[in-house]
């Protein structure tokens, strides 16, 4: 027995077995992480039914409720009894529902718990409606009457039907407004503030030539004509949008006027077909990926957060890829090999392992307030004491990851480089090449895979990476991308938003904490799915340069 | 001893006869190359000991010993390939055109132009064949498509490559067999009209086909450049050769023509190794 277990340990078997243990642990822990988060996080958008019933209370009123029902527990008798709840049956356990009533405008809470027992005349209408709004979250009721400038123009049923058009006009109108607000308004502040820093500036340099104040003047007053102009534009927007409102009643029978601007989409869900609903489906997951967030980042989409998370991945690679590859070049072709060469190797190596919020502090004095606050006394002094450069901002941001980033391109690098064989660089040397040429035409184009693996690690770091960014620029709520029309057009100073930092941000800070709740889960999702898209486009670049450059393999 | 049986197991006499006739031996030659008392070391280790040499114009020389001997060493101090080496020292002169070519005021890059040099295993770079052979050109700043398509098709036509890639100019060298492209790294050697060529036994990696291909090829290349061969084979000396260096623990024991040195050495230690007692 005894030299059978010997034996079947000596033939290998129990650490295959061990092996296959641990990759399938790793692969089911993956899987399961993305399935939880990707159920969790999706099912939010899909129109659940709305149901009204009656509820007893604890105090024994009976009160009418509307709502969607979202999850559910169970509870001990004992609990429930000590907590004041009349509760006729003996021992053991009830089922709790967490019920979403929205209405937050009326009730103050979106969301209750109610008692299973208590529940009476459970019913789904068909008539029952759902609007989500700008403000004050969901709210669900019966339509009564639509109203122009107080005006009734349509009641009951037919007023949904006249609901719907209205929507969309009034979305479209909504849609221009924002337009001319944020872009063409934005344009001419923009402007606006280019002339005040260029008179600041002469102001500064002692110029005072009136032939370009009187320019300036003039500009300015065309500036303010265009601006006048937009606002009456605006104004007539805004009276034409506030036309219409619309009346409904809410449970317990409370009436309630909303604008029709105020209301992003009116549905029935509970007379809607399963291809109706997932037409709406989609149209729920294409505005959370594309579209602004709103009400303190609990609604709406997350796009402004995605598109900073690229773009400073993006960034960050830019400026780590020359670094790290000059540095691994000195490092391995020009320093001559010693100790010192050693030591370096063993310092970049340890770099990698500095906690990130190191970083992120370094950063911030360094680059912010230090490098930033002298490029603002020498470059920006026009607009100063308010800083540009001076501030975190998403150039920070990335200059800071880079830093983080930078010994995993030069460890990798450098290992590509001295897996070049001797024989090609001396093929090269041997045709009156110069070192620098033999490494510019031969040697760098194929460590060029080993360069690009670096820079996938890179990138799977810095793009999971919080708690740095939070001291050099990424914030809640950025009013604008770090990319946009008005002139330079790339904001490098600019604060941006970050899906690693939304999740905290939505998950941990947020006011209203339940219906966020799914919005964590999606934007993990996303955020992961980003980084996978961001990997897979690097080691895409990399596997061409591997099969152009194969001849390492023989 | 007598030489026809000391040869009897190496080389056909009859070879040596119909490669090397009197008359063209007796032609008056030009020395390219001249090594004066020239001494190598690899750190403390001294790889080569005051070797004096001279080599011919258009011919062949042929370096020969046992492994370790040094006669790779003093090919590469042809080209100052051993400058890259870390810890190397070199003292005595090599003169190309009587010029010392360990001379301050000689530059290296320059050097390696004129003289070029083809290594063991084939190593062309990963391009395509036409990049290969434009290398050196590219190098030297010459970018117009009529003069490299000129001089690709003239670089490997004469290392006999031409007909057999010049309808897949643009594939990748590396899709070559390896007779192919160790005749593509002659071609792209040769491309830069370089005055020597060192070959470190550019046949050793190679199958017997491609092997008497690449020599064929040298006998061609004689024409025009002056060729410096390091070999294992003492056939292929014999065979390609018109000079003969036998190289031992670095020190240069004998050299002359290669008839000579294979009929008659004048060192006991030449004419064991080449009767195979060792090495």
């Amino acid at each position: 027995m005894g030299k059978d277990i010997k034996n079947w340990f000596g033939s290998g078997s129990p650490w295959v077995w061990l092996n296959a243990g641990a990759v399938s642990i790793s692969i089911i822990m993956v899987t399961g992480l993305l399935a939880l988060i990707a159920i969790r996080g999706l099912g939010h958008f899909w129109p659940a039914d709305v149901a009204e019933f009656d509820y007893q209370q604890r105090d024994g009123h009976q009160v009418n409720l509307i709502g969607e029902f979202v999850s559910e527990e169970q509870v001990s008798i004992e609990n429930l009894r000590a907590a004041g709840h009349a509760i006729t049956s003996d021992t053991g356990h009830i089922t709790r529902h967490l019920i979403k009533i929205g209405n937050r405008d009326i009730g103050g809470l979106d969301f209750r718990w109610v008692l299973e027992p208590k529940i009476e005349k459970l019913h789904y209408p068909p008539t029952m409606m759902v609007f989500e709004r700008r403000e004050w979250g969901n709210f669900y009721g019966y339509i009564d009457s639509i109203s122009e400038n107080d005006r009734l123009i349509a009641q009951g049923e037919s007023a949904w039907a006249v609901l719907q058009p209205q929507l969309l006009r009034s979305d479209a109108l909504y849609k221009k407004i924002r337009a001319i607000e944020k872009d063409e308004i934005g344009a001419v502040n923009a402007a606006v503030e280019r002339l005040r820093l260029r008179e600041r500036g002469l102001e500064l340099e002692g110029n005072k030539d009136p032939a370009i104040m009187v320019d300036i003047v003039q500009q300015r007053k065309e500036l303010q004509q265009s601006y006048d102009l937009m606002q009456e534009q605006l104004r007539l927007l805004y009276e034409e949008i506030s036309r219409y409102s619309v009346t409904a009643t809410a449970m317990d029978g409370t009436s309630l006027t909303i604008p029709l601007v105020k209301i992003v989409r009116a549905y029935r869900p509970n007379d809607m077909s399963v291809l109706g609903k997932l037409g709406f489906y989609a149209g729920k997951l294409w505005e959370f990926v594309s579209d602004e967030p709103r009400e303190a980042n609990t609604e709406g989409g997350i796009f402004p957060a995605i598109f900073g998370t690229v773009m400073m991945v993006l960034l960050m690679s830019v400026i780590v890829t020359p670094f790290g590859v000059i540095a691994a070049i000195y490092l391995r072709e020009y320093a001559k090999q010693g100790l010192l060469t050693r030591v370096i190797r063993i310092a970049v190596n340890n770099l990698a392992g500095v906690p990130s919020i190191v970083y992120g502090i370094f950063g911030l004095g360094f680059f912010v307030y230090f490098l930033g606050g002298n490029i603002d006394q020498l470059f920006f002094p026009e607009s100063l004491p308010a800083p540009t450069m001076g501030t975190p901002g998403i150039l920070w941001a990335s200059l800071t990851l880079a830093l983080l980033t930078v010994p995993v391109v030069i460890v990798a690098t450098d290992e590509g480089l001295s897996r070049i064989p001797r024989a090609l660089r001396e093929g090269s040397l041997a045709l009156g090449a110069t070192k620098a040429e033999t490494l510019w035409r031969t040697v760098l184009p194929m460590a060029s895979p080993a360069i690009m693996t670096g820079m996938i690690l890179a990138i799977a770091r810095a793009a999971g990476e919080v708690a740095p960014l939070m001291l050099v620029g990424v914030v809640k709520l950025a009013p604008s991308l770090p990319l946009d029309g008005n002139f330079p057009f790339m904001h490098l100073d600019r604060k941006f938003m970050h899906l690693g930092f939304h999740i905290y941000d939505v998950g941990f800070q947020s006011p209203n904490v339940e219906a966020a709740r799914p919005l964590v889960y999606a934007t993990a999702l996303l955020l992961v799915l980003v980084i996978v898209a961001l990997n897979l486009a690097a080691i895409a670049i990399r596997n061409r340069l591997r099969e152009k450059y194969r001849a390492l393999d023989n | 001893m007598n030489t026809d049986t000391a040869l009897a197991p190496a080389i056909d006499p009859d070879l040596l006869e119909r490669t090397h006739s009197d008359e063209e031996r007796n032609k008056l030659q030009e020395n390219c190359l001249e090594v004066k008392d020239l001494s190598f070391y690899y750190g403390e280790k001294q790889a080569l000991q005051s070797i004096n040499l001279e080599i011919s114009k258009q011919r062949v020389t042929a370096f020969i010993g046992p492994s370790g001997c040094g006669k790779s060493t003093l090919l590469r101090c042809f080209n100052r390939m051993n400058d890259l080496v870390d810890g190397t020292r070199i003292e005595g002169q090599i003169l190309l055109d009587s010029q010392d070519i360990y001379a301050p005021s000689v530059n290296a890059v320059d050097l390696r132009r004129r003289i070029g040099m083809v290594f063991q295993k084939p190593n062309p770079f990963p391009k395509s064949i036409y990049e290969n052979a434009a290398y050196g050109l590219r190098l030297q700043g010459i970018n117009k498509r009529h003069i490299l398509d000129e001089v690709v098709e003239k670089a490997l036509r004469r290392a006999a490559l031409w007909d057999e890639v010049k309808d897949r100019l643009h594939d990748n060298a590396l899709g070559l067999s390896g007779g192919q492209q160790q005749r593509l790294v002659i071609a792209r050697a040769v491309a830069i009209e370089p005055e020597v060529l060192l070959l470190d036994e550019p046949a050793s990696a190679l199958d017997p086909i491609s092997t008497l291909k690449i020599e064929e090829l040298i006998s061609e290349l004689k024409e025009r450049y002056t060729i410096i061969i390091v070999t294992h084979s003492m056939q292929q000396a014999a065979r390609v050769s018109d000079y003969t260096a036998f190289l031992y623990m670095g020190e240069l024991i004998e050299f002359g023509d290669t008839k000579t040195v294979f009929t008659n050495p004048e060192k006991k230690q030449t004419e064991d190794y080449i009767t195979g007692r060792y090495g």
